[in-house]
């Protein structure tokens, strides 16, 4: 099912030493170095759009509509850091401090809000508890686009239409179902001889939330954080929606640019790759977490 | 994989120096019981409640009744929003799109991802490898619009993806275009224009050099590795010149190789006997050619139409034509991490005693790829498939960043439709709401799927 997919122990990125698997031996009759070859082919062809932006966004309009990137291998002298300098110095700073304050609340209050829905759903009882459960299941997969006309107007009538708050609050919304999906299936493995050990000591419930299922889930929730931090960094829709051009990410910021392309290549190219500077980081520090969040719900 | 659908991914990472972390077994839960009061389960439960309540639920319920309504909001119209859905020739169009890309996206993921998987285990670099090839997965699509926006830009000297097909191209067909070129016209010119084609007055005598003037080259089009014209000399075979029969700066006679006059390299050449061609040449820098091997004989020498037509300059991928599926190359490079590193995972968990078995008897490797792997492989694929439908279905950054706003309207997916008409000068939110309420019912089956199977597992 698109979302939990626990498959098996999960392998991480880096699964260690090369194994001779099954299929290892299947294309051992194929030749190892035509293999060799195509794998490189690809890595090339997986690695060289994203370098392309880069060489883009370090060379001047008037160099990028005369020539293709890849002459810069031999005419390295033409790059510059001008396009950073100017886009730095335009608003665009104020969408890049939009983007932050947007994405860190939203992580923040999806992960707290979903780790105590997820903790009753997992160690308390209560009436229709499957059925809501089943509920959240079923939540997993709504299209954003639902929303977006009943939220506008109310948000028009509660005054918050194009506000960061606004946009922080749908995305919460929406980041829940995964969310507690995710924590539910981590939580109800933690032993229930600790919780019982907890409660028979006459603790409450927020402090064995607090201090005991909280920090268990440690790994859960770092999955979770770095997978919902990534997806609201990266969100346009809901910020073409929502935001306004004082509360817009970088995202919307950028898409303005879009109609006239080849003029404002200079900004896209150097917007586009400062906004990926930070889920790059993200990805390659906690490219573990990451890959977990993922498998766990292939959802989005 | 799908025994442990409880068990999320998440915590069952190897027992790594995390002693600390209980190991979630497969725990059942039928152990939970003695729980605080029903109050207190509100309590925690309460904050998600309302926001999934108000921002998920309600908007469902509401987009319903939305949808009856015409663009103002006050006039019922029924069913009318969604006729118009299946009506109206631009819907039909953003429908096409959608089944295109659920019928396509889908299934070349997840077969990338298959092959990528079962390759990355034959490489001592697949970490290496994975990550380049789930990288994508971490950029905003925004981001990836914007570099496939460059990549397929259509000037092969400024878009990437042109750049390789003229270059592929150009490797395996060697004319050099030449558009707009003729040959030097007159009673006194040697040669004359011939349906597009440029050939001999005359039959071509061996060992006696074939002139071809040619005139109306526009500078642009002149090859830089060009060099001064040249007559071949000696040998008994056909062979000739095809050159630029201009002089910068004025001066030069006419018909004749002048010295400073350029060759044109890259002419497709033919001596053609009775209507038929007996040779192919090819023309060097300085323009000369020969036919080595040519018997002797009486032949008109010919330039082919080929030489005189544009030269390549790849595909309109931001064209009307070739829009969707550009943008379907861009969502397969964002996603095809995913499958694979899914994918690989399963891989991993296979059971080598069936392979060895079944090798034991005799099976060769396709036949334990096909009739054991990918049958145990299965549930694994189907996850990526499925995830895959739902994720097409709902594609909207991608076509909104990539198609050019001309193009749009051949590009369009129900997703960015229903944002077009609602909020990107539409203005019509019943219609906008019948395209959403649509979305959903799209998504339906797979969001009964997952309940049902979620049901199952945890019986």
């Amino acid at each position: 099912m698109t979302t939990a997919t626990a498959t098996t122990p999960v392998t991480e990125l880096h699964t260690g030493a090369p194994r001779r698997g099954v299929a290892g031996r299947i294309v051992d009759r194929l030749g190892g170095g035509a293999v060799q070859v195509v794998m490189v082919l690809l890595g090339v062809f997986w690695l060289v759009p994203t370098l392309g932006l880069l060489v883009v966004s370090l060379r001047s309009v008037e160099v990028n509509n005369a020539e293709g990137w890849w002459t810069v291998f031999t005419k390295p002298a033409e790059l510059t850091i001008a396009n950073y300098r100017d886009l730095l110095a335009s608003g665009f700073t104020a969408s890049f401090w939009n983007t932050v304050a947007i994405t860190v609340p939203t992580t923040i209050l999806v992960i707290g809000i979903a780790a105590m829905a997820a903790y009753a759903f997992a160690w308390m009882e209560f009436p229709g508890r499957d059925t809501l459960f089943l509920i959240v299941v079923g939540l997993l997969i709504v299209p954003i686009q639902i929303a977006l006309i009943p939220i506008a107007s109310l948000y028009g009538g509660m005054g918050i239409f194009g506000t960061i708050p606004g946009v922080v609050l749908f995305h919460v919304a929406f980041g829940l179902p995964f969310a507690i999906f995710l924590l539910r299936n981590f939580f109800i493995g933690i032993p229930s001889s600790l919780l019982e050990a907890a409660r028979m000591d006459g603790a409450k419930e927020w402090k064995i939330f607090a201090s005991v299922v909280f920090p268990l889930g440690k790994p859960a929730i770092a999955s979770l954080g770095i997978f919902q931090f990534l997806w609201v960094w990266n969100d346009m829709l809901i910020a073409l929606v929502f935001a306004n051009t004082d509360s817009q990410p970088m995202t919307k910021a950028l898409q303005s640019q879009m109609r006239q392309f080849g003029n404002n290549v200079d900004i896209l190219s150097s917007g586009a790759f400062l906004s990926l500077i930070v889920p790059l980081i993200l990805f390659f520090a906690f490219q573990r977490y990451f890959v977990q969040g993922m498998m766990a719900g292939s959802v989005k | 994989m799908t025994d442990r659908l409880d068990g999320p991914a998440a915590p069952r990472e190897e027992s790594d120096s995390r002693g600390d972390s209980p190991a979630p077994a497969d725990a059942p839960h039928t152990t939970r019981r003695f729980g605080p009061s029903p109050v207190i389960a509100i309590a925690f439960l309460l904050p998600a409640a309302l926001l999934l309540g108000v921002w998920v639920v309600y908007p469902i319920v509401y987009s319903v009744f939305r949808s009856l309504f015409d663009a103002s909001g006050t006039g019922f119209t029924g069913l009318g929003n969604y006729a118009t859905i299946f009506t109206d020739g631009a819907m039909l169009t953003t429908i096409r799109n959608n089944l295109i890309w659920v019928v396509v996206a889908p299934i070349v993921i997840t077969t990338l991802g298959l092959i990528f998987a079962v390759l990355t285990e034959r490489i001592r670099w697949a970490t290496a490898f994975k990550l380049i090839v789930f990288m994508p997965m971490a950029v905003s699509l925004m981001a990836a619009g914007v570099i496939f926006r460059l990549v397929y830009e259509e000037d092969p000297d400024k878009g990437l993806a042109n750049a390789v097909l003229t270059t592929v191209h150009d490797t395996f067909s060697s004319s050099q275009g030449y558009p707009e070129a003729r040959p030097r016209e007159g009673d006194q010119s040697p040669v004359a224009a011939q349906g597009g084609a440029v050939v001999t007055k005359q039959a071509a005598q061996t060992g006696r050099p074939v002139l071809i003037p040619i005139v109306g080259i526009k500078p642009a089009v002149m090859p830089g590795n060009a060099q001064a014209a040249k007559t071949p000399q000696g040998g008994n075979e056909l062979s000739g010149t095809v050159w630029f029969d201009f002089t910068p700066g004025g001066g030069g006679k006419n018909g004749a190789v002048d010295g400073t006059e350029k060759g044109l390299p890259g002419m497709t050449v033919e001596a053609v006997s009775d209507g038929r061609v007996a040779a192919t040449a090819t023309t060097a820098e300085d323009g000369s050619f020969r036919f080595e091997g040519l018997p002797a004989g009486s032949y008109v020498v010919r330039l082919p139409q080929s030489n005189f037509e544009p030269a390549y300059r790849g595909l309109t991928w931001l064209g009307r034509t070739l829009i969707t599926p550009a943008i379907i190359g861009a969502f397969v490079w964002v996603w095809a991490g995913f499958a694979m590193v899914l994918i690989a995972a399963g891989l991993a968990a296979i059971p080598r005693d069936a392979l060895e078995a079944a090798r034991i008897d005799g099976a060769t490797e396709w036949q334990v790829f096909r009739r054991i792997t990918v049958p145990l492989l299965s549930p694994v694929l189907l996850v990526v498939f499925v995830t895959m439908i739902i994720n097409t279905l709902k594609v909207f950054d991608l076509v909104f960043i990539i198609a050019p706003s001309s193009v749009q309207p051949d590009a369009n997916v129900i997703a960015l439709e229903m944002w077009r008409v609602s909020f990107g000068g539409g203005n019509n939110q019943g219609l906008g709401s019948a395209l959403a309420i649509f979305l959903l019912v799209l998504v339906l089956p797979f969001m009964i799927m997952n309940i049902r199977r979620f049901r199952r597992e945890n019986a």
